[in-house]
């Protein structure tokens, strides 16, 4: 068998000796010369907090808020939907939907396919933020999600999570900083500098170009894992790709081989869970992330709801369920939060075809072990309405600040461009 | 101090020179179209390119497939009539829920239809570039997108960003103070940034800011916020009715106005005419080209500089035509000088039609195309914000830099980047034109040479020595392991298509 002069071993050392070279040293590398190496390397970017990793789930399509924290003990809630209502807890009727207990005081319930969110609940693992929204909103899909990434009320300019890392790594983006899953990067996690990676199949993080003959991937590594050629001058375009080149092929060793190991825990089989598991692999791999995404669509319930919404929030619940247990099992349950949000929720009252149209201020949920649990905010006077629209009482940029600075502790102002109270979602 | 502006000599405009040349005054072309214009000399193949207006012949060597055409429906989203507007009143009136609900899912209808023709202007868009006999006429529109962007996600209306498409082609290469009045003149332009909200009694400045800032003369370069609010009451009453421009007269703001110091009842257009007189305005146009057409390095050189001023000037002389600045540019000597070659980063559409366009790869399916394009950051009628896309270093992360490398995968393969269809070989092309040129005058192909000619043909410029030896490395591996030379049989279409692919792998490839 022919030896080529480029193999992987050979590349691990050629790495280590281009870290002692400052100007050739990719920019990967320069921060981290430990990871080629396979080391977890947790303390490598300076002004972020190490162990602490947020995960965003985004609900796509607007979900129903109103059957998500049901307001049982409202009758307007059962005026507005005779049909679609979700009942109150202990009715007795056969075939109907009836909620789980949240808090009888309050009167409110949580939809009975969030089963695993009344146990993350009861066991003081969930935050449920009440009434988030936003002033004059917009209830196209597009331009309200716009409004939640960029978190700004005319939805222009980069994502809020991008900003973030804009402003604590100084100009230089981190390579592993943010991964999204899904096909295309969320705007939340498009800063200025700081670009996420993102991914729909971790297996197709990497060239396709070696699948077509066994041969193809000794020269591919050799001219991707160079590094800058010698004889480059430093920091022209060229230079600039040659050092990326090389951050992309460690980027995809790190990331196949973190989801190549099995999960310690079952995950069910929907799409959502696909997805945390391969976040849970890379945060057990000791990734450097910080911010992780994931999406699910398909809320955007207009016509016969009932069944559909059920079958959307059980994926959602037993997703981030097995989530919390991987983490659990990981031992990481302490550093990760997940917030889970939507665009929009729905028109109070339903619509002619037993579905609901789009509407505004909706529930927002924290999940961890070092969430404030509980149900935090009043629930939306469900007859003062705006247009037919509940009025939020939250401002969504408040929890974004909570997260920053409770969580992240970054500066929220600066990265919101405003000041907004922390809506106290992590506990003190 | 003029040598770099100064025309390039004939007996340097080589081969090399010439597919310089096309890549950037174009998207590249196949080894015959650049011996084309190799042979009609600098002047000839720069005016060839530039004077699209004439069309390009048969023979034409930037010729390609006539442009597909496209129907396109002008009254989707179309404004409801008055009786339509009565009838949904009365529906709400009454509370007549079933037709409140038939009228909702209409709407929903058409704005589904709208989407679908967007999709299908990208692919039109796409195709186009990469079919045109007149390349700089689309690079030219691809630019004037990035520089006045405007996104269909905000405007929600297909058919006016066709028709403001078609003027940038239209006007491409004219007058930028037409193209200017154009702008201001454009129902998406004036939807996007709120003019259709410019009144009299409560001006919105939005298109005067981003007029002054973005589109003229650059951000705080000699404009003062009283300039920008003087200059939003001159664009009051700009707006549009259905498809057409529209001169409110009642919204429009009579009252004298004071811009750059200058006191007068000006309106749009006399507030065009201000700001075209300002030197600030031919510098910043001239180094956004300079960017687009010359080198996108994040600090320009001297000589760059120097090129900068010089265009500024000649725009100014010729009142803003733009021909005579861009025929210059693409004669001179620092337009050719080795550091402007291979310094600019491929847009993600560049790569894209680069790569059929000079390999003559077929185009697959235009839909995995555009969204190869999106993943790379470049949605076509879609840039993310009115600043355009930034360009440059800006394109490539370590997400963008896969998808770069597989789409070029995919197009010399036909294997998509999901999964594996072969049912895509069907679309078999034959590489081997690509190496013909390089046969010796008793026809006789070295593969060494040739290994060498393809590469530094598929690049576009010259390929450092390692490059060659790790490709050399390659070919040997399918040979026998031990044989020291490349085998001159060994250079067969697989084989081309291979180092095709390797080539489309290097870091290097992402830059024309």
């Amino acid at each position: 068998m022919h030896d080529s002069p480029f193999t992987r071993r050979l590349f691990l050392q050629r790495g280590c000796a281009l870290a002692s070279l400052a100007a050739t040293v990719p920019a990967f590398i320069e921060r981290s010369a430990f990871g080629v190496l396979g080391n977890p390397l947790l303390s490598s970017n300076p002004g972020v907090p190490d162990e602490r990793i947020l995960v965003v789930v985004q609900l796509g399509g607007g979900n129903d808020g109103l059957n998500t924290v049901v307001p049982y003990g409202d009758a307007a809630y059962y005026t507005a939907r005779p049909q679609i209502a979700v009942r109150a807890p202990g009715t007795n009727a056969s075939g109907a939907q009836v909620a789980l207990e949240l808090d009888r005081d309050a009167g409110l319930g949580l939809h009975p396919a969030l089963v695993g969110f009344k146990e993350l609940y009861d066991a003081g693992n969930l935050s449920v933020v009440q009434g988030v929204g936003y002033p004059n909103p917009n209830r196209s899909h597009f331009m309200s999600m716009d409004v939640w990434h960029t978190g700004r009320a005319d939805a222009k300019g980069s994502g809020w999570i991008g900003r973030y890392f804009d402003n604590v790594c100084n100009g230089t983006p981190i390579p592993e900083g943010s991964v999204a899953i899904g096909r295309t990067a969320p705007l939340a996690m498009q800063g200025d500098v700081q670009k996420p990676i993102s991914f729909d199949n971790p297996a197709l993080f990497r060239w396709l170009g070696e699948d077509l003959h066994t041969a193809m991937k000794s020269p591919y590594d050799a001219i991707n894992r160079a590094g800058s050629l010698p004889g480059t001058t430093a920091d022209t375009q060229r230079d600039f790709l040659m050092r990326t080149a090389l951050d992309a092929q460690v980027a995809s060793d790190r990331i196949l081989a973190a989801v190549r190991k099995d999960a310690l825990v079952r995950y069910p089989d929907h799409a959502l869970a696909r997805q945390l598991r391969t976040v849970g692999a890379m945060i057990r791999d000791g990734m450097p992330t910080r911010v992780y995404y994931a999406t699910m669509g398909g809320f955007d319930t207009h016509g016969g709801q009932t069944g559909t919404h059920a079958n959307l929030l059980r994926q959602v619940s037993e997703s981030i369920v097995a989530f919390q247990s991987d983490l659990k099992a990981q031992g990481n349950q302490d550093r990760v939060l997940t917030l889970v949000f939507s665009e929009f929720g729905r028109r109070v009252k339903q619509n002619g075809s037993n579905g609901t149209d789009h509407g505004t201020a909706a529930p927002v949920f924290v999940v961890g072990s070092k969430v404030r649990p509980g149900v935090i905010g009043r629930h939306p006077s469900l007859v003062d309405l705006d247009q037919g629209d509940l009025k939020f009482g939250i401002d969504f940029r408040c929890v974004y600040a909570s997260l920053l600075e409770q969580w992240m502790k970054a500066p929220s102002e600066k990265i919101l461009r405003g000041r907004f109270a922390s809506a106290g979602v992590v506990r003190a | 101090m003029d040598a770099p502006y100064q025309p390039i000599a004939k007996k340097d405009f080589d081969f090399a020179a010439a597919q310089h040349l096309l890549s950037r005054a174009g998207f590249g072309g196949t080894p015959a179209q650049v011996r084309a214009l190799v042979e009609r000399g600098p002047e000839g193949a720069v005016e060839l390119l530039l004077d699209f207006r004439r069309g390009a012949s048969e023979e034409s060597p930037v010729d390609g497939r006539p442009a597909a055409g496209i129907e396109l429906r002008s009254d989707i989203m179309r404004q409801p009539t008055p009786e339509e507007r009565e009838a949904e009143r009365r529906a709400r009136a009454m509370k007549d829920e079933e037709t409140i609900a038939r009228l909702q899912a209409m709407r929903q209808q058409r704005e589904r239809d709208d989407r679908t023709q967007l999709a299908l202007m990208q692919k039109w868009w796409l195709s186009r570039m990469i079919e045109t006999p007149r390349p700089l006429e689309e690079k030219l529109a691809l630019f004037w997108h990035g520089h006045f962007a405007t996104g269909y996600r905000t405007i929600e209306n297909s058919w006016h960003m066709a028709m403001q498409n078609e003027m940038f082609r239209r006007r491409a290469a004219g007058n930028f103070e037409v193209l200017v009045r154009g702008i201001i003149s454009d129902p998406a332009m004036l939807k996007y940034l709120d003019n259709d909200e410019n009144r009299r009694a409560s001006p919105n400045e939005n298109l005067a800011r981003e007029l002054l800032e973005l589109f003229t003369l650059g951000e705080g370069n000699g404009y003062s916020e009283r300039d920008i609010k003087e200059g939003a009451r001159a664009l009051t009453g700009r707006t549009f009715r259905g498809n057409e421009y529209f001169f409110d007269q009642q919204q429009f703001d009579t009252k004298p106005k004071e811009i750059f110091k200058r006191r007068g009842a000006f309106d749009g257009d006399a507030f065009v005419s201000m700001i075209l007189e300002r030197p600030e305005c031919s510098q910043f146009l001239a180094s956004k080209f300079y960017r687009y057409f010359v080198s996108d390095a994040p600090t320009v050189t001297r000589d760059g500089k120097e090129v900068v001023l010089r265009m500024a000037k000649q725009m100014r002389e010729s009142e803003y035509d733009l021909r005579p600045v861009l025929r210059s540019i693409f004669l001179s000597r620092h337009f050719y000088a080795p550091e402007n070659r291979l310094a600019i980063i491929k847009s993600p559409v560049q790569l894209i039609v680069q790569t059929v366009r000079s390999l003559g790869t077929p185009t697959r399916e235009m839909k995995s195309l555009v969204d190869a394009g999106d993943l790379m950051g470049q949605q076509l009628f879609q840039p993310p914000s009115v600043k355009g896309w930034d360009g440059g270093r800006a394109w490539i992360n370590t997400a963008t830099l896969f998808v770069r490398q597989n789409v070029v995968v995919y197009l010399v393969t036909g294997r998509r980047p999901q999964g594996f269809d072969w049912s895509a070989s069907e679309m078999a092309w034959d590489a081997s034109h690509l190496i013909e040129h390089l046969r010796d005058q008793r026809g006789e192909l070295d593969s060494r040479d040739a290994v060498r000619g393809l590469v530094s043909f598929a690049l576009g410029g010259e390929v450092s020595p390692q490059r060659i030896a790790q490709l050399e490395d390659f070919l040997r591996t399918l040979d026998d392991p031990n044989a020291t030379r490349v085998g001159h049989a060994s250079l067969t279409d697989d084989r081309i298509k291979a180092l095709l692919c390797l080539v489309g792998a290097m870091p290097e490839y992402q830059l024309c």
